[in-house]
């Protein structure tokens, strides 16, 4: 049988007193497009950035590809990984934030290649072919000259999508990727994000957008309070809610 | 009320108010008085002549300006001066960027060490910092590179070593590192967060995420406050005329101290400080512009593209008079 691409076993995260992940257990098989919805401060967005080990988690058990993530194990014992061999391992997963997260002070093509020539090694020339692909394929060939600053959100999204796609990654998170874009705007990432889904990519999306879950999602998560309430098939959950707290949620964003 | 109403938009374009202006006769009284001062000044500073010994000879001396401003000895001290100042702000700014990242450090004593460098450094007076490093050979005669409390394998003579010039530039750049370092500090907190997020989700480790994301980033915030501290530095300087350095004001006071010509030399002194700041000014227009690039606020116009923009909207302006909406108060607003 293949590793899941993700797995979370009994995940536990708190700030402070906060506990903010109670016990999350997830699987997302290789391929699998998995949308994660719930209320603000259900700890969808925490649980997402636990993945890349952008947090740390308190307890449990995470692992990414087969290999446990921010952690090594060797004989019975767990060992903090080196700031060298996390990058590593990030540099494998790509994240999409909310707010973009460009790299203002870089023109569109100087923020996509930036990481895979310092960090992969690639080529100059080489990276600059395939950001030029990748512009293709989010439809921004001919911004690459551009400084995010005359981008619109819709724009400065695809951007943030190919630049996350130029390291070539193995899993793809998205952390509510049109949640700050004006409304007429939301459907351009969403279309580059539904391609990339149909191309085979291994996707985590935590969004509000009900419509991609139904259209595009293999699984569907409702979180409330760092818990997972209800995992299923996107069009079941969304049609016919087993839970009260899921169906309260959806009737509010429906 | 019924005026304002839907009556009033079938009316032809408003045209422009011309009302009498409000009188100021208070600004031209305070403009008349100034520019009276302004003349007595000049004639004092320029052209007044007193007569010294037998001779009659302009308040200030400005034959004796003229007569070394452009002399050997006083170049020399205009390049010394030059010198302590690129050297001094060079240590500073390297050793102000370490101690920021330093004091930004997760490891405790490192953080604990920059602040207390910061602090001493910042609580003793920079003149008194000087006198201490001229005299560093009556502390440490002998200055040896070996292991710490073990045998030492090169062993150098202090006073030949700590010369004034070196004591002088390690003295202001120590100094400047202190003052830098909170400078920088200020600058990295500026960008951010998300900016690092994105950076280490790529994969980037903390130095390279620091020198490619961040400090690139955090240079719109410290280039201004680092022009000032270059003119500082300049003007500073100076200091190093008490612990026997050649720069231009000890240059100059050298000359006075056999001509006894001490104002006009001072005069000679300022003028170049003068020059020196004028220009650095210009360096960090071009510098602020460079590092401003992709964000958000227009950039200022060098003085040749104001130029440049001028000769086109006067082409532009002058054949225009007709069918523009001369009346809307914003007309001439989009000009800019």
């Amino acid at each position: 049988m293949v590793a899941p691409m993700v797995l979370a076993e009994s995940v536990r995260k708190s700030f402070g007193m906060v506990e903010v992940l109670r016990g999350i257990d997830l699987e997302v098989a290789a391929g699998e497009v998995m949308v994660i919805i719930g209320p603000s401060g259900s700890g969808k967005s925490t649980f997402l950035r636990c993945i890349n080990h952008l947090e740390k988690i308190n307890s449990g058990r995470l692992s990414v590809d087969g290999e446990l993530v921010g952690y090594r194990e060797h004989g019975g014992k767990i060992f903090e990984l080196k700031d060298r061999e996390v990058c590593r391992k990030r540099a494998e997963i790509g994240i999409v934030f909310q707010h973009f997260n460009l790299f203002p002070h870089m023109t569109v093509l100087g923020n996509i290649i930036e990481a895979p020539v310092r960090v992969k090694g690639q080529e100059k020339t080489e990276a600059i072919a395939n950001a030029r692909r990748l512009l293709t394929q989010v439809g921004l060939a001919d911004r690459e000259t551009a400084y995010p600053a005359q981008l619109s959100g819709g724009q400065k999204q695809r951007i943030a999508i190919a630049r996350a796609l130029a390291m070539e990654p193995k899993l793809m998170l998205f952390d509510e990727p049109t949640s700050a874009l004006d409304p007429e705007l939301v459907g351009e990432v969403l279309d580059v994000m539904k391609q990339l889904a149909k191309a085979g990519m291994t996707m985590v999306v935590v969004t509000h957008e009900i419509g991609f879950a139904r259209e595009v999602g293999d699984s569907l998560v409702f979180m409330d309070e760092g818990i997972i309430v209800e995992r299923g098939h996107p069009k079941e959950i969304i049609n016919s809610p087993k839970h009260e707290r899921t169906r309260a949620f959806l009737s509010k964003v429906l | 009320m019924t005026q304002l109403g839907p009556a009033r938009t079938t009316a032809p374009t408003p045209s422009a108010i011309r009302a009498v202006p409000v009188r100021h006769p208070g600004r031209w009284v305070a403009a008349a008085v100034l520019l009276v001062l302004i003349a007595m000044a000049v004639d004092a500073v320029v052209f007044a002549r007193v007569k010294r010994g037998n001779s009659l000879q302009t308040r200030f001396g400005w034959h004796v300006v003229s007569q070394f401003f452009l002399s050997h000895e006083v170049l020399h001290g205009l390049i010394v001066t030059l010198e302590l100042t690129v050297i001094a702000m060079a240590i500073g700014i390297a050793g102000g960027v370490l101690l920021a990242v330093m004091r930004l450090a997760i490891n405790p004593i490192v953080r604990w060490v920059a602040w207390s460098y910061i602090w001493f450094f910042r609580g003793t007076p920079v003149l008194v910092q000087l006198l201490f490093w001229f005299n560093l050979s009556y502390v440490f005669p002998q200055i040896s590179l070996g292991i710490p409390f073990g045998p030492s394998w090169i062993n150098l003579n202090a006073n030949s070593l700590i010369t004034p010039f070196i004591a002088a530039f390690v003295g202001l750049g120590l100094n400047e590192a202190a003052y830098m370092s909170e400078i920088v500090r200020a600058g990295i907190l500026s960008v951010d967060e998300g900016q690092t997020e994105a950076a280490s989700a790529l994969g980037m480790n903390r130095i390279l995420l620091m020198r490619r994301v961040v400090l690139p980033q955090a240079m719109r915030v410290i280039i201004p406050p680092t022009g000032n501290e270059t003119i500082s530095m300049l003007k500073t300087s100076s200091l190093a005329s008490v612990i026997t350095v050649t720069e231009l004001l000890y240059s100059v006071q050298l000359i006075y101290a056999s001509t006894y010509q001490i104002v006009p030399m001072l005069l000679v002194a300022s003028l170049w400080y003068l020059i020196v700041t004028s220009v650095l000014s210009v360096g960090q227009f071009y510098i602020e512009r460079y590092f401003g690039r992709g964000s958000s606020h227009a950039q200022p116009l060098t003085p040749f593209q104001k130029f440049r923009k001028s000769i086109v909207t006067v082409h532009q302006a002058m054949p225009l008079p007709g069918p523009r909406d001369a009346g809307s108060p914003l007309a001439g607003r989009k000009e800019r």
